[in-house]
């Protein structure tokens, strides 16, 4: 099921994200001091390359790491195998890759598209 | 009759690989017991058709193991004392692994896995070659002997939440066992074993959940062994593409 | 046919399962929002007040919780797997979810 590919994965993209998540939090606590508006996010996130490579990289690693954990999820609660199970975390990890990358653009992109 | 002198109510699982359910027993109640004692004695007085393993009586050879009160335990060395419930106690198969008949589960998938993690022992050296020496406190030797005192009671594999997920899982036993000759002077063949750890079923499954080293009989540490294969085939992983 | 399982470290696996599958299915809403910011401000906005209710600060709590607790669960994993660090592995398991407590708290208090 997790062979050793699939586990260099799962771990690396796992250390990649550990900065980039306390990073993450760290913005986090900062940002909400006062409440958030859209125009707030933006400000400080539009048209930065700084950001666009931070949560660039964060959604490519969470898409991945996400799509492996769920696959070792539905595994061994459901018992799902073979090509299903294949194509079921790659329907994930494009999906969560999809979404990630539309919110990355949203945010981070110069004035806007 | 007093609370000391009441029989056991002992429920015990009856059936094979079909399926089957708990039968109810009364067994007399002695100071000293342990729970193969109370299965000898409903196979030798109640029920001769009963059917279940055990060797030596004496925690040497893994085979008597069994769920008690929903617990993998080595029932030769279990006192009824330790694990009784207000009198009652139920003795099933041992989980994860096919059962046979009755209390008897088969073991073929067991040790086949071990077979499959590189279990079986291939000499570095010939009879014609000198001996070599092995220093007991050398690192690697000390890894090896932390491990060696497995009696492969299943005990392991039937507390693993993660076998019971995943069919394909080789298991604590098997892994460490591996480990054991990863470590070890006289075998040959590391890539070998790390392959055979490294596939589908491999030590990358386990969660580290830990349930094998709480469960363990022989106070071994397979979680730690299986972490230690993770650790040399991440090695061998950059090793390989450096 | 279970067995019991009450055991500091197959507690710390459940903890970091359930904490993964939450974040995974969270991610997506998640996202989703966001992409408004672009397109819909005005939606964003409403969004953003809506989660100005208390019942809504503490689901975030509760997010940034699971994801810190995630994150030092899997560093206590790495740690275990790659440096040999067997021994003190149920205190580690604890101080992963003292850390993650400490670090939504900080969270909850710029909220509140």
């Amino acid at each position: 099921m997790l062979d050793l590919r699939l586990y260099m994965l799962q771990r690396l993209s796992a250390l990649i994200m550990v900065p980039l998540t306390l990073g993450h939090i760290a913005v986090m606590i900062y940002a909400v001091q006062g409440g958030l508006t859209a125009e707030e996010i933006l400000g400080r996130t539009q048209g930065s390359l700084f950001w666009f490579l931070f949560y660039g990289s964060f959604v490519l690693a969470v898409s991945l790491h996400a799509a492996i954990g769920l696959r070792v999820i539905v595994y061994e609660t459901f018992g799902l195998r073979g090509t299903t199970l294949v194509g079921l975390t790659w329907s994930i990890g494009l999906l969560l890759l999809g979404l990630g990358t539309q919110a990355l653009v949203a945010v981070t992109w110069p004035g806007g598209v | 009759m007093d609370a000391d002198t009441a029989p056991l109510e002992v429920s015990v699982w009856r059936g094979d690989a079909e399926g089957g359910s708990f039968q109810q027993f009364e067994v007399p109640a002695l100071e000293n017991q342990t729970i193969l004692d109370v299965v000898s004695w409903i196979q030798q007085y109640a029920d001769a058709t009963l059917t279940y393993r055990f060797a030596c009586r004496v925690g040497m050879c893994g085979s008597c193991a069994m769920m008690v009160n929903g617990q993998p335990r080595w029932t030769c060395r279990t006192h009824v004392k330790k694990v009784l419930r207000d009198r009652h106690v139920e003795i099933a198969p041992l989980r994860n692994l096919p059962v046979i008949k009755d209390l008897a589960a088969d073991m073929d998938p067991f040790f086949d896995k071990w077979i499959a993690a590189g279990g079986a022992h291939r000499p570095s050296a010939s009879r014609d070659d000198p001996i070599p020496g092995i220093d007991p406190a050398d690192g690697a030797r000390v890894e090896a002997s932390a491990g060696i005192e497995c009696i492969n009671c299943s005990i392991c594999y039937a507390a693993c939440d993660t076998v019971a997920g995943n069919p394909d899982y080789l298991g604590p036993a098997a892994l460490q066992r591996a480990w054991t000759l990863l470590k070890d002077a006289k075998h040959e063949g590391r890539s070998a074993i790390l392959d055979a750890v490294s596939g589908t079923g491999g030590c990358h499954n386990c969660h580290s959940m830990g349930s094998c080293t709480v469960f363990c009989p022989n106070d071994l540490d397979p979680m730690s062994a299986i972490a230690g294969l993770k650790r040399e085939t991440t090695r061998s992983f950059f090793g390989r593409r450096k | 046919m279970r067995p019991a399982r009450a055991h500091p470290l197959w507690l710390a696996f459940v903890l970091h399962r359930v904490s993964g599958l939450a974040l995974a299915l969270f991610l997506p809403l998640h996202f989703w929002v966001l992409s408004w910011a672009l397109t819909q401000p005005q939606k964003l906005n409403q969004f953003l007040s809506f989660a100005e209710q208390p019942i809504v600060k503490i689901a975030e709590f509760g997010l940034i919780f699971l994801l810190a607790v995630h994150v030092f669960g899997g560093l206590r994993l790495m740690a275990m797997e790659w440096l040999p660090w067997s021994a003190p592995q149920k205190t580690l398991a604890a101080g992963a979810i003292g850390v993650a407590v400490l670090i939504s708290g900080t969270f909850f208090l710029q909220v509140v």
